[in-house]
This record gives structure tokens, C-alpha cells and sequence, in this order.
């Protein structure tokens, strides 16, 4: 089945880095999009900006995706949008130490911002794409989480908690042609990890290089497509080969 | 503007919409159970938003588990929607 009319695709957190890539990359595939942002309206207004300019559709939506008004939230992008037949879960923070030293302050946010928002908003859209019998949902996961990355059992919870959801609603709603899947980025070039980026780290991913914003994009943009409607429940890992 | 709850609406409501779940029209009558009909939670889940976006009413997922036959699905949206 072909993707309808007006479609919209919500991306989460998508004023920088991955998602402001992936934002870029629907757009270019002909999704109209809500590029949504907490605090950088700039970054916001800039991504919509280039989106228009390439001539596709999008408009910003500033929303804390943490507070649980996403029902409100989802229903002024569908008002000035259209349908949101696909939902880009990619917004998240890390507050990273060691599980010995890890306060219970930093393990809420992680959880709260990286995991729940992703199911409340997939709950809340999937009426609109059980409707239309087409839907995307996409999680941005991790490489870590499927793999240890001392320094961030939050984060890895969160991240294999959004591998493990992927699953289970894939299975529940794959009959109603909405695929469900998740990417999970390796070590990739942004503001989040711009510190991180010491040779030591680069030398152990196989590819012996970073990846772009927007080769995580490119999978993400594939998994939305028509070609992709018999991909669901799955985990596409762009990691340059971290986690072979 | 949501239609108006009357049996007669409603059940034409139910009974056009559960075969675009797979289920065979001759199959629906009131008696028939979900379980015979082989609609599943899912089906009654998407049942369920069809009738909220028709009369406004909002079945929650207690009362839907309850329901064993198309006959109660109508009862309940009626007695739910008055």
C-alpha cells in the first residue's frame, strides 16, 4: 500500500543533530513535516527553513514531549498538518555516571525523556494510522543498551526498553499495515557526543569513523517508505559495525 | 456534530464496521460472540475509537474486556451514551 495524501511524519526533538536529519530526509521523500523542538526554536525554524527550501513541507511545533500533554500536542500538528502516519521517537537527553554514583534524579529524567514519551506518543498516533491501515513508527534506540556502555545503565535501560516496546506493538498492530521498528545509531557525529570523540573511541568502531546524522536519516527514511512495509518489530543498527 | 445513540444507529454502526476486520457479514447478529466471529482485542480496540469518533462515547478498556457478544457491545454504548 502507498502512503496517503497529506501524511504527516512527527519527528521528536528534531531542532539538531539526528533529528534534524531525519526531519530533512522525510521531507526530501515527500512526508510533511512537524518538526518539534523543547528549547531551540532557532535550531527549529532553521530545519524547517531548509525543508522549505529544498521545496518540501514543515513547521515547527514546540512541545515538551515529557509532560504528557501529547494528545493536545498531536492533534494541532494533525489540525495544521494532516494525519501523522509516521511518529519519529528520536528525542532524549543522557545524564551519564557509573551505576555506583548514578542518582535517582538522573535515572528519572533519562526514563522519563527517553523512554515513556516514546510509548505515550505511539499510543496516541496509532489511531490515526490503524485508521488509515498505514502507519511508521520509528524509535531512534541505541547501540547501547544491546550492548554495555559503562558509564550509562540509564541510558542503556531506556534504549533496550525502546528496543523491547518495538516489539511487542509490532506484533499487536502489524495486521493494520502500521510497521513498527527502531535504528539504533553507534557512535555518530553530533553536539551530544562532540566531546566524546577522542581517537581511543574512534578506533574501536570497526568503520574507524564516526557516522553522520545523516546516515542514521538515510535508514530511517527507508523504514518509512512503501518499500519497507513488511519490515516490522525490527532493530536497524547503524554503528559501523560496532555491535557485528 | 456525534449521531444520535439509538439502537437502531448503533447497531448499524457495529454491524458495518466489524467487516473491515475480517469478519463475514452474514456471521453478525446480535448473539454472536467475538470469539466466534474471531474478533480480537485489537479489533475491538479500533471498534471502540469508530464509535467514540460516531456518538462521542468513550468505552474504556474495562468495560470492552467485558464484552462477550455483538449484542453487548451495543448495550454498552447505549448505556454508556444516555
Amino acid at each position: 500500500m502507498s502512503r496517503p495524501e497529506n501524511a504527516t511524519a512527527l519527528v521528536t526533538g528534531a531542532s539538531k543533530g539526528i533529528g534534524s536529519a531525519i526531519a530533512k530526509a522525510l521531507a526530501a521523500d515527500g512526508w510533511q513535516v512537524a518538526v518539534n523542538y523543547r528549547s531551540d526554536q532557532a535550531g527549529a525554524d532553521a530545519v524547517v527553513k531548509a525543508i522549505e527550501e529544498a521545496g518540501g513541507t514543515a513547521k515547527a511545533f514546540h512541545a515538551d514531549v515529557t509532560n504528557g500533554n501529547g494528545k493536545e500536542f498531536l492533534k494541532e500538528i494533525e489540525g495544521e498538518l494532516g494525519p501523522i502516519l509516521c511518529l519519529v521517537n528520536n528525542a532524549g537527553v543522557a545524564r551519564d555516571n557509573i551505576a555506583l554514583q548514578l542518582t535517582d534524579e538522573d535515572w528519572d529524567v533519562v526514563i522519563a525523556t527517553n523512554l515513556t514519551p516514546a510509548f505515550r506518543l505511539t499510543r496516541d498516533s496509532l489511531r490515526s494510522m490503524i485508521k488509515a491501515r498505514y502507519g511508521r513508527v520509528i524509535n531512534i534506540a541505541s547501540v547501547v543498551g544491546p550492548r554495555a556502555n559503562a558509564g550509562q545503565s540509564n541510558y542503556a535501560a531506556a534504549k533496550a526498553g525502546l528496543i523491547g516496546m518495538t516489539k511487542t506493538i509490532a506484533a499487536e498492530v502489524a495486521r493494520r499495515g502500521v510497521t513498527v521498528n527502531a535504528v539504533a545509531p553507534g557512535f555518530i557525529a553530533t553536539d551530544m557526543t562532540a566531546e566524546l570523540a577522542t581517537d581511543e573511541i574512534v578506533k574501536a568502531i570497526p568503520a574507524r569513523r564516526q557516522g553522520t546524522p545523516e546516515e542514521v536519516a538515510a535508514a530511517v527514511r527507508y523504514l518509512a517508505s512503501d518499500d519497507a512495509g513488511y519490515v516490522t518489530g525490527t532493530t536497524l543498527y547503524v554503528d559501523g559495525g560496532m555491535s557485528a | 456534530m456525534a449521531a444520535a445513540i439509538t439502537e437502531e444507529n448503533v447497531q448499524k454502526t457495529v454491524f458495518e464496521a466489524l467487516p473491515q476486520f475480517g469478519v463475514d457479514e452474514d456471521a453478525i447478529t446480535r448473539d454472536a460472540t467475538f470469539e466466534d466471529l474471531d474478533v480480537d482485542s485489537l479489533d475491538l480496540a479500533e471498534l471502540s475509537q469508530i464509535i467514540e469518533d460516531e456518538y462521542g462515547v468513550a468505552l474504556k478498556g474495562d468495560d470492552v474486556g467485558k464484552i462477550k457478544t455483538v449484542g453487548d457491545a451495543i448495550d454498552l454504548v447505549l448505556k454508556r451514551g444516555s
